[in-house]
């Protein structure tokens, strides 16, 4: 690039780099960096309110024996567990099918897949909430299906609310993650396909060693974003499954719970800070193993 | 392969990606034909056009200032955006032109932050708040989303594409590193700029969980927060929530269809 850089051109170079980035690495380290050493600070301390008191490990060892906490991790584990890979393989295979060559209405139908991102989760929460309420749509038209005799508890049901929870989601997210699998499949040299079509391999056998092979970065992407995604969820139980203010327990999330110890009940901010890491650790920790696991196999 | 069983994979291909499109775009019809029902008839499921639209906008309007509410959801999301693509820029554009070793490791640094999930900040950032006296204001909203470090990645890979001989003819003809940035850079990154300002203002306008915890009083509430508290009463009115519903997706709509292209650019911005 540029010749070797003398001191008083370095010493441009230097200035102008750091003024560039400074408002923005200013404003990262007041309301990103110092509240993440912040928390940790205070996941060492307990108390109510303003009076806190230093516990050390104290709060840790009260996560073990919270069932209100291990019910929270339970939902989270089910919710990322269930959702995000049938989320991945379903939005996988509507790219592949938008991404054949003879594919007609393909604008169509790739907008129709992709609306749902950009609701917001609190708009269709509600509507969510509405055809999935006792005596709502979805109940009326499996009645009128003929394929239930007593309308569901959609809402209220420990299996059922998950469920709703779980649609939810993948209704919300999966175009989203699809389009970034159709762009990189349209990445990938066309060549190969029709080499591969003349040596007559089928369908599937093109999709499991050439689709998915070159999209193995993107695969990561998603699954490191939806993962993240997951483990925050708190807009979508918030509105659908809350009547009033009373949080239900089938679908109580990690993020709720440290809403209400801080925000409803009388707030404990350090036992709230504690559980905050540990969505801080499993999103480490998960991104970590989906990392290494996409290295092992390359 | 025979023709017909192309034929037969291509229905099924069809039915598929059919099926796909209607259950995405029916909560939407769902959500339009609802906001004209009133309640009685959204829990009985009817699916014809009704004539309580303006009953329904009249009892909206009762509970809470529509108008009031969409200038607050708008404030936030324009004026934040606007910021937001001032600094990120400038920090995306400084990252990539002056780029030093020092830098490299500090922007390694802020993109390790995207994992940083909300739920570990809220609470510190809610007792910083306080300290600064900006509760239940609209600037305690805009400040934490500033700077984000996921524009600011999606700045400086777009800032791989504008030419270095731009930079040197301007350079050559005398402009400060700040003049080569405000009157050559961001007129040449015209659609960058277009594409991260719809995920800014998307994010903004839909953000809840935030606004939920900073804002008090009713008069600055958000339209999420309003349609949240519309959808958690003992008995709901499922008419006026639908109606607020499409008034909440309305602006995010309109921007999408009017920008598609952009919006995809966008989201794209952070895997390329």
């Amino acid at each position: 690039m540029a010749p070797k850089p003398t001191t008083s051109y370095r010493r441009f170079y230097d200035v102008n780099g750091w003024l560039f980035v400074s408002i923005a690495l200013g404003l990262i380290g007041v309301f990103m960096a110092f509240p993440i050493v912040h928390s940790l600070w205070m996941s060492l301390h307990a108390g109510q309110g303003t009076v806190v008191e230093f516990v050390g490990v104290g709060n840790i060892v009260r996560l073990a024996s919270d069932p209100v906490f291990l019910k929270a991790l339970q939902n989270t584990c089910i919710f990322l567990v269930i959702q995000v890979p049938i989320m991945l393989l379903l939005a996988l295979v509507m790219a592949s099918c938008l991404n054949m060559p003879n594919l007609r209405f393909r604008g169509l139908l790739r907008t129709a897949v992709f609306l749902p991102c950009v609701t917001s989760l609190v708009a269709y929460s509600v509507v969510f909430k509405s055809m999935f309420s006792y005596d709502g749509l979805v109940n009326h038209a499996l009645a009128w299906l003929g394929l239930i005799a007593e309308p569901i508890p959609w809402l209220n049901d420990p299996f059922w609310s998950k469920v709703v929870i779980i649609i939810a989601i993948t209704w919300r997210w999966t175009g989203y993650n699809m389009i970034f699998y159709l762009a990189a499949m349209q990445n990938i040299d066309k060549s190969i396909y029709e080499a591969a079509r003349i040596d007559g391999i089928s369908a599937y056998r093109r999709f499991v060693s050439i689709t998915i092979p070159n999209l193995k970065p993107v695969i990561l992407f998603t699954t490191v974003t939806s993962t993240i995604g997951t483990l925050q969820l708190f807009d979508e139980p918030m509105n659908i499954t809350t009547v009033g203010t009373v949080f239900s327990d089938n679908t109580l999330t990690l993020s709720m719970y440290i809403y209400n110890l801080s925000f409803k009940f009388v707030p404990n901010f350090g036992y709230a800070a504690t559980v905050s890491y540990v969505i801080v650790l499993l999103v480490a920790a998960l991104a970590a193993i989906q990392f290494y696991a996409a290295r092992e196999r390359n | 392969m025979t023709n017909w069983a192309e034929k037969f994979r291509m229905a099924g291909v069809y039915l598929f990606l059919g099926v796909m499109a209607f259950v995405s775009i029916f909560p939407f019809a769902w959500m339009v034909i609802s906001s004209t029902n009133a309640s009685v008839d959204v829990t009985k499921g009817k699916f014809t056009f009704g004539s309580a639209f303006l009953q329904n906008l009249e009892k909206l309007n009762k509970t809470f200032d529509v108008a009031q509410v969409f200038w607050n959801s708008g404030k936030i999301a324009i004026i934040g955006g606007f910021f937001t693509l001032v600094i990120s820029s400038m920090a995306g554009y400084g990252f990539e032109v002056f780029s030093s070793k020092a830098r490299e490791r500090v922007y390694n640094g802020l993109l390790l932050t995207l994992m940083v999930p909300f739920a570990a900040l809220m609470i510190p950032l809610f007792i910083l708040m306080a300290k600064f006296d900006l509760l239940d204001t609209h600037l305690a909203v805009i400040l934490p989303a500033l700077a984000s470090a996921y524009i600011i990645f999606y700045f400086r890979q777009s800032t791989k594409a504008f030419p270095p001989e731009l930079r040197e003819a301007a350079r050559l003809d005398g402009l400060k590193e700040w003049q080569i940035f405000l009157f050559v850079y961001v007129p040449v990154m015209r659609s960058t700029y277009a594409a991260a300002f719809i995920i800014v203002f998307m994010a903004a306008w839909n953000n809840f969980l935030w606004p939920l915890i900073v804002l008090q009083s009713p008069e600055l509430k958000t339209i999420t927060l309003v349609l949240s508290s519309l959808g958690s009463a003992y008995f709901p009115d499922f008419g006026v929530i639908m109606l607020a519903a499409m008034l909440a997706t309305l602006p995010t709509l309109v921007v999408f269809f009017a920008m598609q292209r952009q919006f995809v650019q966008g989201m794209l911005g952070s895997v390329k």
